[in-house]
């Protein structure tokens, strides 16, 4: 019981957090990039974009930043067994992070936001590209630790049989890691564009700025073509390298119940099916392409989730070790088909931005906006995928979900935080999600300061604040980041 | 000096830079609402750590995961012992955090109101709970042979954590009350300096209280430590340079007190990390609860290498920021945009502009 209830939590915790990480990642480094541009040919366009774009950034930083605290939190509370076994390992990653990417974000933001007329251009400019150096870096962290949990490299069982580091280099160079962090910042591209292009296009629609708006359309859509095909590169590679480390997360997500030796099909869809339900009803089976997506060959053999139960049954004791195979199945596909659409509407997008009649076309303006909710449904069945498949242990092969969970904590206690997060996660994703609608509808601003760093808002009283100095000149403050 | 013993000294210089640099912003949170006389004092208050609070908060973060890392039992046993308590703490993270962004973005009264509130509460609740957690964890707490506690929320409202977490939330307001007087002017600044004497002057007999208790309460006989009395020291100097209007100087005396009042607390836990009632032999110490010598000694080479770039950049923002803000001159007349050189707004005459000596 207290187990399936600390899985809720962070599921639902991780899932609503994960929201807000991709467009952190993606956002600032295209609000860099425009700010670049401003830098570079002084063109107040670039700037008054810069602005608008970096609003967004930071209406959406301020609840990923505070929603990690949660997930940080959350492996000592209800995860304390997990923790105390492996912490000397997983948590090396985490502090690292804290000490390596959090203090760089976090500075640097506040240089950026208040530093518009207090920092040389070319210092202010380095703040938002060490923000978004520091997004990165952050995600290299976690995305350690987690590939760690998914294929546990860099350590030995010690007398009491606990795993013990004993090389961190492994941690950062395993395939598992390489693969999925790759995987995990390009998703993060292709959501930061998305989110760049749908506010544009709704701009463009109502004709506000259409010149300027183009603009970040072209530069969105520039870097999401690439990032999305690179993305399912990558993903399908990645789906290799699970299918070497975690066979039976693959299986899955094929709901491949037996072993198929060469020339496997591929369900494009099936009914029923699920963990219950052995021969379901596959529609568009297409020869040889499981093969090739889970092996790289044609003739690739595919094992199957009974012959791989039986196995880990021989190698681990009994039990059951077969994840939700409804959960596999489908998410695997709506990641993988919504990428697919993407990228025909992204290519529909260069296309018509090429012949110079975006700006014309009703449809694929008034499809734009909504295309946004694509990357966040993307990166959360992604992250389903990925961490349902490794079910039932916490670090594959090592420790199992049951066993990671805090004795002590009782099912009222994490019924009550399970309750108060939802609640409050509800409360400021309305409040964010109100934001980014209103800030993404309004008009461009003229650059001037009083946006502070894209912190705009009405101005209170007409007044202004000053930054009184030692000097003989005012510094103005942004007055509006309160 | 052993490995874990190093670690558990950066942990706790973590701890006290987390006290010491949030301590002030928590103590602004706190006051902004009921010392501002108006919109425009609120706004200076909450801007002159607007830029800060998020790196400030960063201290706190680091210092929860160097106790995962370097001390993963110390972390599993501390973080689901004080369950309920840090569901609060992070409720009042979340609401605080996301208040300092938002606060702001939408002209409405009510809006406003409601961030207002969720700053000052959160800014209240957090250094008062971990403040109790850190009383809890040397006043000690039943724990199991397999490092696990065994009361239930109630059991974590000793009374001696309970004062733990008053000293700590008076120490944040009078830092907050010392950094508001050392960031304004006029006629703010000096109201602010003259309740940063008042709080000193509480804040000296409940820290005056809180080494006493941790010393003679914990049973350990009449000789004071260094660190207790340079909590109490540097207190009363703190309020007595408030009194003679020194804000630079009052707000050192506070950051001092504070490294005496969470050193003398960890000084006293150490070796141990968290006490145990039911049984001596159950503690939780440095030794059993820190990592293998391999995952100190990368921590170790990471840490040497990177906290003091990371001193550098932070020192280098406050560089950044360490002017006092004011109102515009009166008449609401809005200073023309992008003119960095426009003449000054009144000056406050003859204030220190120093952040601490």
């Amino acid at each position: 019981m207290s187990t399936d209830l600390a899985r809720w939590q962070f599921a639902t915790t991780s899932i609503y957090h994960f929201l807000f990480v991709p467009v952190t990642i993606g956002l600032s480094f295209l609000v860099a990039l425009l700010q670049t541009t401003w830098y570079k040919n002084d063109n107040p366009t670039y700037k008054r974009l810069t602005k608008f774009f970096g609003t967004l950034l930071l209406i959406n930083v301020a609840i990923g930043v505070v929603t990690g605290l949660v997930q940080e939190f959350e492996f000592g509370m209800n995860w304390s067994a997990y923790s105390r076994e492996v912490g000397n390992i997983f948590g090396g990653p985490l502090a690292m992070e804290g000490l390596l990417a959090f203090f760089l974000e976090s500075t640097f933001l506040g240089l950026w936001i208040f530093g518009w007329d207090r920092l040389s251009k070319k210092a202010h400019l380095t703040c938002i590209w060490l923000v978004a150096f520091a997004t990165i870096i952050s995600a290299a962290f976690i995305m350690a630790a987690n590939s760690w949990m998914q294929h546990p490299v860099g350590y030995v069982l010690n007398a009491q049989h606990q795993p013990v580091l004993n090389n961190i280099f492994a941690l950062f160079t395993s395939p598992e890691f390489l693969w999925s962090y790759v995987h995990v910042l390009l998703a993060s591209l292709v959501t930061g564009s998305l989110v760049m292009l749908a506010v544009s296009a709704w701009q463009i629609r109502k004709k506000r700025d259409v010149d300027a708006f183009r603009r970040t359309a072209t530069v969105s859509t520039i870097v999401l073509i690439p990032a999305l095909i690179l993305a399912l590169f990558v993903g399908s590679e990645l789906g290799v390298v699970e299918g070497t480390y975690q066979p039976m997360k693959i299986a899955a997500a094929e709901a491949q119940w037996n072993t198929c030796n060469s020339h496997c099909s591929f369900s494009a869809l099936q009914i029923g099916g699920g963990t219950n339900d052995q021969n379901p009803t596959k529609i568009l089976e297409i020869p040889s392409l499981l093969s090739l997506l889970a092996t790289n060959h044609l003739n690739g053999q595919v094992q199957g989730i009974n012959q791989l139960q039986a196995q880990y049954v021989k190698e681990y004791g009994p039990g059951n070790y077969v994840p939700n195979v409804f959960i596999q199945y489908w998410s695997m596909r709506v990641m993988a088909y919504l990428a697919a659409v993407m990228l025909l509407f992204s290519l529909w997008g260069a296309w018509l931005l090429r012949k110079h009649r975006l700006a014309d076309s009703k449809w694929y303006l008034r499809i734009a906006p909504w295309a946004v909710a694509a990357p966040f449904l993307m990166n959360t069945a992604g992250w389903m995928l990925a961490e349902n498949g490794r079910q039932p242990w916490i670090v594959q092969g090592l420790l199992k979900t049951v066993n990671g969970v805090s004795p002590n904590v009782t099912s009222a206690e994490i019924w009550i935080s399970l309750i108060v997060f939802v609640l409050i996660y509800i409360v400021l994703g309305a409040a964010d999600a109100f934001l980014m609608i209103h800030y993404g509808r309004k008009e461009l601003g003229d650059g001037s300061d009083d946006e502070g760093g894209g912190t705009s808002g009405p101005p209170v009283d007409g007044s202004e604040y000053a930054h009184d100095s030692e000097s003989d000149q005012s510094e103005r403050v942004p007055a509006l980041i309160y | 000096m052993h490995l874990s013993t190093l670690w558990f000294l950066i942990d706790g210089i973590f701890w006290i830079g987390f006290f010491i640099l949030e301590g002030f912003d928590f103590g602004v949170g706190m006051l902004h609402s009921f010392v501002a006389k108006d919109d425009t004092e609120r706004r200076i208050a909450v801007n002159s750590i607007g830029p800060l609070w998020d790196g400030n908060e960063v201290w706190l973060i680091v210092a929860g995961a160097v106790i995962f890392a370097a001390f993963p039992g110390w972390y599993a046993t501390m973080f689901s012992t004080f369950y309920l308590a840090l569901v609060v703490v992070l409720l009042a993270l979340l609401i605080r955090g996301v208040a300092f962004e938002y606060q702001r973005k939408i002209d409405d009264p009510r809006w406003r109101a409601t961030f207002t509130w969720f700053l000052t509460i959160g800014s209240a609740l957090i250094p008062l709970l971990v403040g109790v957690a850190f009383g809890d964890m040397l006043h000690g707490l039943p724990i199991d042979k397999a490092h696990n506690y065994t009361g239930n929320f109630f059991g974590l409202l000793t009374l001696y954590g309970l004062y733990t977490g008053v000293t700590m939330l008076v120490m944040c307001l009078l830092m907050g009350a010392t950094y508001l007087a050392l960031k304004t002017t006029g006629d703010y600044h000096d109201r602010m300096l003259r309740l940063a004497g008042t709080i000193g002057w509480v804040a000296a007999v409940v820290v005056w209280g809180f080494v006493t208790w941790t010393h003679l309460g914990l049973g350990n006989g009449f000789i004071p430590n260094p660190l207790e009395v340079l909590a109490v020291l540097a207190v009363i100097a703190a309020a007595w340079l408030a009194n003679v209007k020194s804000d630079g100087w009052a707000f050192a005396a506070a950051a001092i007190a504070i490294v005496g009042v969470v050193g003398s607390l960890l000084a006293e836990l150490y070796p141990r990390v968290m006490v145990s009632t039911t049984s001596a032999a159950y503690n939780l110490t440095v030794a059993n609860t820190a990592s293998p010598s391999y995952t100190l000694k990368v921590m170790t080479v990471v840490a040497v290498i990177f906290f003091p770039v990371v001193l550098v950049y932070q020192g280098w923002s406050y560089h950044v920021f360490r002017a006092r803000l004011s109102a515009p001159r009166s008449g609401g007349a809005v200073p023309p945009v992008d003119d960095s050189n426009s003449p000054a707004p009144d000056l406050a005459p003859g204030t220190s502009t120093a952040v601490g000596p």
